[in-house]
């Protein structure tokens, strides 16, 4: 819709031309007086005063010249782990903290030398720059699409469609090749989400101790972190890995428990959950062991570990994963098998 | 040639600048350039300020990026660390974070820059933050501005990107959970979100790709699109010439202020190094982002306080506040509690970028527009601006929610059910009131113009009554605070012809009317005083 | 709930005037010692905490029982001021400590006789000596950060609840806090989390969040991360520029009229 059906008389009077000066009289007294009459300034009139606006401007210009030599000495003389107390930053790099004046010093006052300069020694006599209009005139607007016919006629694009249409089809298909190259950015999902490095028999590793964990050790309300056996810090691939296989182990009494799988899935209470947080996969475990929730720090999903961990409040659109664990003949904890739903974050392939 | 001649004659004469200048501009023709640009007028106003504050500290951290180039190794290798941190002697890490310690601890200086680039990044966004809202206030992006709106819009938009993937890089605890939280909004992207996390991260996450693929992105892609969206927004800004307020002899077909040469010369140069300056004290006084304290990212490790930088606030709030919606159907599922925010998110940022185009096409205007209004005296569109700002602070609120509660002794529970519902509330509650304060203060400028300032001056009359004196304006008083342009609702007119045809009326006629009756309607705007009005008060008055 | 803290209030200083008038003992045999201490204990007990955890320390709805916390948990609550609690809510926070050391371990001594937990530790075990730092700093992201922020500057729970700041806590609190998981917050017995380890992340955060620990880049800013930082850069970094732009853009002062 465009605004010419807009009736004219909506639009508010235009100003008036070139701001011609008017004089206030019965039939406009909010006429624009035109600009004032420009008065002086100190320095303007009084030549002291702008000698000591010149000493200010060259003082500051030298302050920054020994700012300068500051830094460079700082630089040389203050070794770069030297602590010291300033008060009230606290204990800080005293060779950043000196740099970072130094330099500063060395630029404002540059700056503010050139700003006192301006707004002291050179004209403050406003001056009125004519706008002209940015569309062009009617002439130049025909004589340019003219021109513009003219060349589309001599090129014939319109009448030799099958160059034309060719043409379009080239450059429409080239910049599928710039896609395919983009085909080996990473491989196909796959069921790589699905799978973590847990199965049968491997033993539940105590983050802290780098040990398999015992039944026994796990005592109710303690809260310890897994790994399973054979994953190490120094592997590959252990980031990957363990950005899925995170476990959050906490024992709970088992009548406690209110969901019935979790306390089978469980080994006399102890719980082992997904420390990945199925809402964007923080590694969740703020963990209340009075209430048994466990809160994301990230965007505070909380889960209730004594209720299947389902979700009670917060972003989070689904109960963390439960690793099924079991003991094994020398009492140490192992998982029954990996997780029965992809950990982590909800993807669209999920189900 | 005569040409030749004349040259030859003044080799000899000319001083060695004049030489220079002559043989650039046989080549590049800068005499004619410089005709126009020389002595270019701009107006004093701090606010016209603030977008060179965004310019600079952009050059500040092109300046400090190229230093932390030099150091910074983009790799996500893992090694030991044995710089001069001790809490941190023997801990794995990537190279990056390995680089970046080296920088901060090993490096002279290099603390320095890091801390000027990071603070540079922030002002940079605050700045971009402030000016884009001075144009909007006070109208500057009406035609022939809309374009550079936008320039404007997408450079935000941009820094944002370029300051999250910068936020990136060195890997630490805290930047690996944000990247952690992208995957996760990646994989919600309903059918290809988890191929898009696949190509992005070159396999499952974390991988060992981000970090060089955000390196060219932030070092390349997005600061090389934004330069020249920069030259862009500022030739555009030479071309316009500068807006400016009403006031005596300023009018819609001039610019006044102080010409290039010499005095914005100075002052603009001047302001270069006192925001360098400023940036640099900054650095030396205040700590920002201390990689070492947070450690090497690990993904199953985590901190409490896990936010974004300031700018990406608003996201993290739509983010902590939605409600966990997830469907499942037919084998897949829909991921609501993280795709919503996502959509939402960059709607936030249209919703105030489209703006201009609406109020352009509410009143139909197409004239140019160099003067600017006054807030007040565009009451809507300043409801509007405050709305949206204060939309953007409840979610700011969102994205900060377990500090509010730690620092103000809240529960997390409510402060996030306050914003769920404040998200809807608070800027329909902020449009109203700012809209009646407008009015107000319109009402109080027509007052002042027929009745003059209150000087404070008290009189007794003879039959005991007090008054307060009021002075008038002095002419230029009154010709500023009737300036303004004020627009007559649109009016759908008569729906059938002469011959009683009935005319079919638009639905998107009908819109613009209702939407032109909100912005002009009697209860959108006080009408100006009129001559009328302050003929008979002023006659009136000269009775006493 | 004023009644509830008046009378809470009174109890605590009762118990504080009956402890600074009874007898101390100490130079006795060892045994004889404990038993008394027990007996001191017990009577403090009856007059400060009875009330909430029932006379025998089993419990009431008000109090969890106490068999079995050990004399560290007594310790950890009466030495941090978080017991005797002044008033209900989310959480008891720390406060100003009542009871002078030999009485809380009068107390410590008393709850130990009721079942046997982690006791108290010595000095040797949450000392600086033997500790690895960078050790400590793994094992404290690992399992305190998520909770505590990553020097331990504290951070919100659900319901108002929170994880304290941990600056200036007593080493023996901190060892004894993860002994025993007050409150909320869960215990990481020596069985998951070894003495070493317990060590290692003590001086850690000794180091990290100290009277003297050092912020290489200037004001830490709370530690808290962008938050912060983001209203610093507003505050005091666009606040300044815009105060410089104003001093920039204004008009120069013009020579008073003669």
């Amino acid at each position: 819709m465009s605004s010419q059906d807009i009736p004219e008389e909506n639009l508010p009077a235009e100003q008036d031309e070139h701001g011609a000066v008017s004089v206030a009289d019965e039939k406009n007294p909010f006429a624009d007086p035109g600009l004032p009459p420009h008065e002086h300034r100190v320095q303007d009139i009084d030549e002291r005063a702008a000698k000591r606006s010149e000493r200010m401007v060259a003082l500051l210009f030298t302050v920054s010249m020994l700012a300068t030599v500051g830094f460079i000495a700082s630089y040389v003389a203050i070794p770069h782990d030297k602590a010291i107390y300033v008060f009230p930053i606290g204990h800080i790099n005293a060779l950043n903290f000196a740099l970072g004046l130094t330099l500063g010093l060395a630029l404002f006052a540059i700056g503010a030398g050139a700003v006192h300069w301006a707004r002291t020694l050179m004209s403050d006599v406003e001056i009125a720059d004519e706008r002209h209009p940015v569309e062009a005139s009617p002439e130049v607007k025909a004589k340019v699409m003219d021109d513009f016919r003219a060349g589309a006629k001599e090129s014939a694009l319109g009448r030799r469609k099958l160059i034309r249409n060719t043409m379009f089809g080239a450059l429409a298909l080239f910049p599928l090749s710039g896609v395919m190259l983009l085909r080996d950015l990473g491989p196909l999902p796959g069921t790589k989400l699905r799978h973590t490095m847990w199965s049968k028999g491997k033993l539940l590793v105590n983050m802290n101790t780098n040990e398999p964990l015992r039944a026994s050790d796990v005592s109710v309300g303690s809260l310890t972190f897994a790994k399973p056996e054979g994953l190490e810090e120094k592997d590959e691939n252990f980031q990957t890995e363990i950005a899925k296989a995170a476990l959050m182990i906490v024992r709970i009494q088992p009548d406690n428990i209110k969901d019935k799988r979790e306390l089978e899935w469980s080994h006399e209470g102890i719980v082992a959950y997904s420390k990945i947080c199925t809402h964007v996969g923080c590694p969740i475990s703020l963990y209340e062991q009075q209430t048994h929730h466990v809160l994301c720090p990230c965007h505070q999903s909380t889960f209730d570990l004594s209720d299947g961990a389902r979700v009670i409040f917060g972003p989070a659109g689904h109960a963390l994963p439960q690793l099924r664990i079991g003991v094994n003949d020398e009492g140490y904890l192992e998982a029954l098998g990996d997780f029965e739903e992809p950990v982590g974050p909800a993807f669209w392939e999920r189900g | 040639m005569s040409t030749n001649d004349t040259t030859a004659t003044r080799r000899g004469k000319a001083p060695a600048g004049e030489r220079v200048a002559d043989w650039a501009d046989g080549r590049l023709g800068i005499y004619s350039l410089a005709k126009t640009n020389m002595r270019k007028i701009f107006p004093d106003h701090w606010s016209f300020m603030l977008g060179e504050v965004c310019l600079y500290s952009f050059i500040i951290i092109i300046l400090t990026g190229v230093y932390l180039t030099l150091f910074f190794h983009p790799s996500m290798n893992e090694v030991e660390y044995h710089g001069s941190y001790i809490p941190l002697q023997g801990q794995m890490m990537s190279e990056a974070f390995n680089s970046t310690m080296h920088i901060s601890f090993d490096v002279r200086g290099g603390l320095l820059i890091r801390q000027i680039h990071h603070w540079a990044a922030l002002i940079f966004l605050a700045g971009m933050f402030v000016h884009m809202m001075r144009v909007f206030f006070t109208g500057a992006f009406r035609k022939p501005r809309e374009v550079n709106w936008l320039f404007g819009f997408l450079l935000l938009v941009l820094g944002m990107f370029t300051g999250f993937t910068g936020y990136s890089l060195p890997d630490d605890l805290l930047s690996g959970t944000g990247v952690r939280f992208m995957e996760g909004a990646i994989l919600s992207v309903p059918i290809v979100g988890t191929y898009l996390s696949m190509f992005l991260f070159g396999g499952e996450f974390p991988g060992g790709d981000f970090v060089a693929r955000f390196y060219s992105i932030h070092i390349l892609l997005l600061p090389g699109i934004m330069l020249g969206l920069l030259v862009g927004h500022l030739i555009l800004v030479f071309y316009h010439k500068h807006t400016q307020f009403a006031g005596p002899g300023r009018t819609n077909n001039n610019v006044v202020g102080m010409p290039l040469l010499p005095v914005y010369m100075a002052k603009a140069g001047g302001f270069f190094f006192l925001v360098f300056g400023v940036i640099a004290a900054i650095a030396a006084i205040a700590s920002i982002n201390p990689i070492w304290a947070m450690g090497p990212y690990r993904p199953d490790m985590v901190s409490t306080g896990a936010q974004p930088d300031w700018y990406m606030g608003f996201s993290e709030g739509l983010i902590r506040v939605m409600p966990g919606w997830e469907i499942n159907l037919w084998g897949h599922t829909l991921v609501l509690g993280v795709f919503i925010p996502l959509v939402i998110f960059p709607l936030v940022l249209v919703a105030i970028a489209v703006y201009p185009f609406v109020e352009a096409w509410v009143t139909g205007d197409r004239r140019e527009h160099h003067i600017l209004d006054r807030p007040r005296n565009a009451p809507t569109r300043t409801a509007f601006g405050a709305a949206w700002v204060s939309w953007y602070f409840v979610l700011m609120i969102g994205g900060g929610n377990d500090l509010w509660a730690t620092h103000f002794h809240l529960s997390i529970n409510a402060i996030t059910w306050f914003v769920r519902v404040g998200f809807f509330v608070v800027p329909v509650l902020v449009f109203i009131a700012t809209k009646r304060m407008c009015l107000g203060l319109q009402r109080r400028d027509k007052d002042k113009v027929l009745h003059g300032r209150e000087s404070g001056i008290i009189k007794r009359l003879p039959h005991g009554e007090f008054i307060e004196v009021h002075e008038p304006l002095s002419q230029d008083a009154l010709h500023t605070l009737t300036a303004h342009e004020q627009y007559k609702p649109l009016e759908i007119g008569p729906t059938t012809d002469d011959n009683g045809v009935e005319r079919k009326v638009k639905g998107s006629e009908k819109l613009r009317a209702k939407l032109s009756e909100a912005y002009f309607g009697e209860e959108s705007q006080i009408a100006k005083p009129t001559v009328e009005e302050y003929k008979e008060i002023t006659s009136g008055h000269g009775h006493h | 709930m004023a009644a509830l803290v008046v009378l809470l209030l009174a109890l605590a200083c009762t118990g504080g005037l009956y402890a600074a008038f009874a007898p101390a003992s100490k130079a006795q045999a060892d045994e004889t010692a404990q038993s008394l201490a027990i007996d001191e204990g017990k009577k403090l007990f009856s007059v400060g905490c009875a009330s909430c955890h029932g006379t025998g320390g089993q419990g009431t709805s008000d109090g969890p029982s106490l068999v079995g916390v050990g004399s560290a948990a007594v310790d950890f609550q009466v030495g941090t001021g978080r017991m005797p609690a002044q008033q209900p809510g989310a959480q008891v926070p720390r406060k100003k400590v009542v009871y002078t050391q030999a009485e809380i371990d009068q107390l410590a001594a008393y709850i130990s006789s009721l079942g046997a937990g982690p006791s108290v530790p010595t000095k040797a075990q949450y000392g600086p000596e033997g500790a690895d730092i960078a050790k400590g700093g793994e094992l404290f992201r690992t399992n305190c950060a998520q909770c505590h922020n990553f020097t331990g500057k504290g951070g919100a729970l659900t319901h108002g609840k929170f994880a304290p700041d941990l600056e200036g806590v007593d080493p023996k609190h901190i060892y004894e806090a993860m002994q025993t998981g007050p409150q909320n917050m869960p215990s990481f017995p020596d069985t998951t989390l070894s003495e070493q380890n317990k060590k290692d992340i003590i001086a850690y955060l000794h180091a990290v969040n100290g009277d003297d620990t050092e912020s290489p880049g200037g004001l830490e800013l709370g530690g808290l991360g962008p938050v912060s930082e983001g209203l610093f850069a507003w505050i005091f970094g666009l606040g300044a520029l815009i105060a410089v732009a104003v001093w920039v853009a204004a008009r120069t002062a013009k020579a008073k009229k003669s």
